[in-house]
Formats: structure tokens, sequence, C-alpha cells
């Protein structure tokens, strides 16, 4: 980072730190539905440091989808979106249209989860990889062919592939190809929605792997959505458990997972069983009920109706998060403040 | 779990793959190619071999003699019907008439006219251009139209514009088209108060009119009116397909993904939705080209244009056996052999057919 970044306006307010790669910053989505408007994301703020990977982890239905599409205005009309986000210092949400163009894919790409409809079936995939070099100028020297030889080389697939159309690639493949396309810019930011998700579980670990390998030493950062949390754990620096549009506990990803403060998040961390640890494997625990209907959100904690340890404090008082341990760790129970006090 | 072992353990996954077209196990492009064909033209000689012996049965069965019809309102003695129904071979059993009839269509000889006392295919020929050249015109404009207009309001959905273009389409598609071309031939052509008229109201050129450029106009001219009223009667089709075709693509994630790399609206409808969407359409429009041939029937009657339409218009108040036999069996197979290339164009349009 260079030094003119510390005059930049935003951060002079802040103290010396200089600008993060990314931060929302009270996120806020409503869908407009037959019933009046449905809040999707309610007051999301996340911070994510250029080089570093940041999970965000959730039930489908959480809102963490809407986050990733929020991130570059990507969500339908019927969609209306509050508060900020700082990319590189620059309010996406403020952004004029040819400047959001601008910044799409070449300063945020996104994986989408490609081994479904994410690529256009009647296109080649070398076309579809080189489309956004073309778009926003960025295509080498060397020749825009050339570069989507190397990207598809370096995601693992023989240059040769260029020439195929997704029905001819496997579900991997045509994730890798995702990968390819969403590196195919440079951009500093990527946001991974569900990357690994329809794959079988050995190509789902390639599939980490090269994430991993291709974000490791590049300084790009990593926004990671699943809802698997031990895909989150092995990838991620962070984890942000998001429950009925909220964050409900923060913290690095390892001690979230091991050590969960709030029963949400608890919970989905013992759903899904540790290799290597016979404790969780004899007692795999799910979590009975569904996530709360947006447009009808219980009184108080909205975790309150399937959250095994409640009390009757717990359905007048909706916690924000508090301070939760070493580490920036944070959690919205009401259980944590009172051990912190 | 090491590196190397994870990638030995997923074998057929990635590089090391063979090479594009080589499917392993499987037989080799150019036969996979050849079989698609052989099987499309199979299914189309069997169409067109049933359609031939429809046609022969098909108008014995309607009701009205030839003879009888042709010689109405003359005095003709028992002697003379006999000579003409030995003359049109209506004399001899049904079973070596049509023995007849198939032994002339292997020879391409599809016998003479009753009325017109010609070849039968010597009045096709002579009609078939003036046929192709209007209902290719008209379906070529309709279908643009209709892709177009049906684009535009699939991506406007549900706004005014979207709501205005369907009701205008499907009130046009509501119209009958012998209505709606008399009505163009009372304001445009006859002219009407004021309105001087502005186009001719029927045959295709004006006699006289010589020379390359001159009667290219002339018959443009004359095309005006039975194109317009063709188009309007039938591109709704093409609108509501298209329109709900872009629409089952709207919601799709490569829609998202496009959106996602920053192309302007406008490109991501006409480089990714547009393609995708068009697949379906097309099947529509072969065969429907297909269909008009034998569809401009009415308009033709109406604007008196020298084509196929009004010749077995003609043809069938007799019966002209013959030319009506022949007039069917070439509506039928233009219908199969526009569903034939419309089997091997869409490969052309999607990839997915392809392998």
């Amino acid at each position: 980072m260079s030094t003119d970044e510390g005059a930049r306006a935003p951060d002079a307010a802040q103290g010396p730190d200089p600008a993060p790669l990314l931060r929302v910053e009270d996120l806020r989505v409503d869908y407009r539905t037959a019933g009046g408007r449905a809040p999707a994301v309610r007051g999301v703020s996340l911070t994510l440091e250029a080089g570093s990977k940041l999970g965000v982890a959730g039930e489908s239905g959480c809102g963490k989808s809407t986050v990733a599409l929020a991130l570059l205005r990507l969500l339908p009309k019927s969609a209306r979106v509050g508060g900020s986000v700082l990319l590189d210092g620059e309010d996406v949400t403020a952004m004029r249209w040819g400047r959001l163009r601008a910044v799409r894919w070449a300063g945020a790409s996104i994986v989408f989860q490609g081994a479904m409809h994410a690529l256009n079936a009647v296109r080649r995939v070398g076309d579809q990889i080189a489309e956004p070099m073309l778009l926003h100028g960025t295509a080498p020297p060397g020749g825009t062919q050339a570069r989507v030889a190397e990207l598809l080389e370096s995601v693992g697939l023989p240059r040769w592939r260029a020439r195929s159309y997704p029905h001819e690639l496997s579900g991997g493949q045509r994730q890798r190809v995702m990968i390819a396309m969403a590196l195919a810019c440079e951009p500093r930011l990527i946001i991974a929605d569900e990357p690994t998700t329809a794959l079988d579980v050995m190509v789902q670990a390639q599939i980490l792997r090269l994430i991993d390998e291709l974000v490791a030493g590049s300084g790009i950062g990593l926004l990671m959505i699943s809802h698997d949390l031990s895909v989150l754990a092995d990838t991620c620096d962070r984890l942000a458990v998001m429950y009925a549009g909220r964050v409900v506990e923060e913290g690095p990803a390892a001690e979230v997972v091991a050590a969960a403060r709030h029963p949400y998040a608890a919970a989905l961390s013992a759903a899904f069983p540790r290799v290597g640890d016979p404790a969780s494997r004899m007692a795999p625990r799910g979590l009975p009920g569904d996530p709360p209907d947006p447009a009808a959100l219980p009184e108080g904690c909205s975790f309150r109706p399937r959250c095994a340890v409640a009390e009757a404090r717990c359905s007048s008082t909706d916690p924000d998060l508090w301070a939760a341990g070493d580490g920036g760790r944070r959690a919205a129970c009401v259980k944590v403040l009172e051990e912190a006090v | 779990m090491t590196r190397s072992a994870t990638a030995a353990a997923a074998p057929p996954e990635e590089p090391g793959a063979p090479g594009p077209g080589a499917a392993p196990g499987g037989p080799s492009r150019a036969v996979r190619i050849l079989r698609y064909l052989g099987g499309r033209l199979l299914t189309a000689a069997v169409s067109l071999l049933a359609v031939m012996v429809t046609s022969f049965f098909l108008f014995r069965v309607l009701p009205g003699d030839p003879v009888r019809a042709m010689t109405e309102g003359r005095e003709v003695s028992v002697e003379q019907l006999e000579e003409l129904r030995r003359q049109f071979g209506l004399d001899k059993p049904l079973w070596q008439q049509f023995a007849d009839y198939c032994l002339g269509i292997l020879r391409f000889d599809f016998g003479t006219s009753y009325q017109y006392r010609v070849p039968v295919a010597e009045l096709i020929a002579e009609r078939i251009g003036p046929t192709v050249l209007l209902a290719g015109t008209g379906t070529l404009v309709a279908a643009l139209l209709g892709l177009v207009l049906g684009t535009r309001a699939a991506w406007r959905r549900g706004s005014a514009g979207d709501r205005a273009t369907t009701a205008v389409a499907l009130t046009l598609w509501s119209v009958p088209s012998f209505w709606l071309g008399l009505l163009l031939i009372v304001v445009l052509a006859s002219g009407a108060g004021w309105l001087p008229g502005l186009f001719p109201t029927s045959g295709m050129s004006t006699p006289g009119v010589q020379g390359g450029f001159d009667s290219a106009v002339d018959v443009a001219h004359h095309m005006v009116l039975p194109v317009a009223t063709m188009v309007a009667v039938v591109y709704a089709q093409y609108l509501l397909i298209m329109r709900s075709s872009v629409l089952d693509e709207m919601g799709a994630d490569y829609l998202t993904t496009a959106r996602a790399k920053g192309l302007r609206d406008a490109l991501v409808l006409r480089r990714h939705a547009v393609p995708n969407a068009l697949l379906p359409t097309v099947t529509l429009i072969f065969l429907n080209l297909g269909r008009v041939m034998g569809g401009v029937i009415l308009i033709e009657t109406v604007f008196a244009w020298p084509g196929l339409g009004s010749l077995f218009y003609s043809g069938l108040r007799v019966p002209d056996l013959p030319l009506v036999q022949a007039l069917f069996v070439l509506f039928a197979s233009a219908v199969i052999i526009m569903n034939l290339l419309a089997d091997l164009v869409y490969p052309l349009l999607d990839p997915r057919v392809r392998t």
C-alpha cells in the first residue's frame, strides 16, 4: 500500500489504519413481496483486509447470498438496499452506473456456483473467460487468447478446453472455468458464493485447495460464502455466522468452529462432524425447526424459537454483537454479555 | 491427506483427458452425424409417402363430380359425359386410378388439369414464384418484428410498453385475414374520403411496366398490402413465443454472471439472453415457413395474387383432382422439408444437441 492511501478522506477520520479492502457497514436489504417488505439482511457489518480470507456461514435463507450480490449491486429491482459498501474506500452503493460497471469484475469478481447454470450454455468457455478482459480492456499485450490459455492452465485445465462448451465439462471443470473467469481481470477482491456446493467431496477438496493457492500471496481478498462451516473453517482466516439476516457470531475461524459462543453458531458447527474428532462423530447434532420467515420475525432474539438455552428475557431483548473474547471475537447473545461482565 | 494422494484419487476429473471431438468408447463424430441425418431423412420420407396416399383418397371422398361441374350450364349428352370420364381416367376402377397416380408421381408426372387442360406441373411452375415471394417476405418480416418486439416486451416485463405491445399483437392475431385485407384495400387502395388510393388493389404487376428495376419496384408496390395483412395477422405468435422464452431466461444465473462482469443491460440481453431464448423460437419459424405456403390462400384470393393459393381455390371448386392432389402434396412437402431443415439447423445453434 502506498503512502497516499492514508490521505484519503474516509481514513483520515478513522485513524492511521489504511482503508481495508472491503468494509461493509450496516448493510440492510428489503425485498418487496406481496405481503409488504421482507427484510433479508438486517444490518450486517463486515471488514476484510487485503490478502485475507473471510468466510460467511449460515443456513439457506439467512441472507448470505443476498449480501454477496448486494456488494456489487446485483440484486433485482424489488430489493431495497441501505447501509454502505466501501471497496478500497469507495462507496459502491453511491457509484454512478458507469463507475459501477467499471468496478464490477475488474475491482471485485464473483465465483458463482458454476457447477450449475452460471455459465452461458451456448458460448465457448474461452469466449466467456475473455469477455470481461475485452470489456475492461485488461487483456495483456500478448493477446487475449494467450491470457485465456494461461488462466485455464492456472486452474488446472488444458488450454484446448477454451474451445469447449459448458455441457462438455464436468461439474468440477465448470467450477474451475468459473474461477479462471473470476481471475481474468486480476481483481482485488473475489467473492465466492457457494463455490463448492453441488460438487462431490473429492472435487470439492480440489477446488478449495485451488482457490487457496491462487489467493495465497497474491494480495487478493477472498470473501467466501457457504452453508458448510467445515469448508469455511479449512479455508478462511475469519468467520462470520449469519442467522435471519444478521451476523450472530464473528471471530477467528478455528475458534468459532471449536468453541462457538452463540448457540446457533454452536449448533451449526456441531452439524458438521470434524474429521478426526471422535467426540463430534459420536454425537452429531442437528438443529430442529426452520429459520424464521423474514416477513414475520419473532419478537426479541430471532433465534429464540429454536434455541435450547433460551430464557424469558430472550423474548424481549434482541442483542447486538458484543465483544466475546480475544481476536476480535463477537457474538450476539445475552449470555455472552453476562459472561463478559 | 497429502496432495498427491488427493490428485491420484480423482481420476477422470482433469488434464490428460482426450482431445476435443474424441468420445471414448462411442462411435466417431462423423458416424454420429450421419446417423442423425439418416434418421431425419427417413422420417421425412415416410411422412411424404403418407401425404401422397392421403392426398389421393382425400379429394375422392369429397362430394362433387368433376365432369358434371365442368359441363354445368351446357347441354351435354350422356355419351359426351362418358367420353370426358374416359379422358380423365375416371371410368377405371379406383385401385387402377391409384396405381396410375402412384406411377405418375414416380415420373414426376402429376397429370393434366381438368379445367386448364395443361400439365399440372406447368401450372404450378408458373404460380409458385409469386407465392414463395409473398409468403417468404411476409414470414421474414413477421418473424423479425415478432422477435424484436417480443424481446423488448420481455425485457421490460409488466411495463406499459409490454402490455401495449402484447395487446396490439393479440388483437391483430384474432382479426380474420380476409377482413383486414379488404379493409386495407378500401382505405389504402381504393381511397377513402380525402385519402387517395396509395396502393394497387389487386394483382402482382401493372401491365406495360417493363425493365428490371421498374418492374421490381412495381411488384414491391403491389406486395405492400398483402404482406402487411399477412404480417399483422401472424407476427403475434413469434412475439409471444419470443417473449415467453426471453422471460424464461431472465432469472437465469448466467445473466447474473454477465451483469457481474460489468456488461451493460443491452449487451447482457443481446449477447447472452437472446441467443439462448432464440432456440425454441427457431423451430417454430421453420415450421411456419412450411405452413404459410398453403396458408396464404385467403390473402391471395382477396388481393387476386397470382399464386398457388388462388390456383388451389379454383381447383377445389371443380374438383380438379390432378391439380388439387399435386398442390396438397406440395403444401405438405413444404412443411416436411422445413421441419427437416429445422432439425438440421438446430444443432448449429445449440451446442448441446451437437454432441
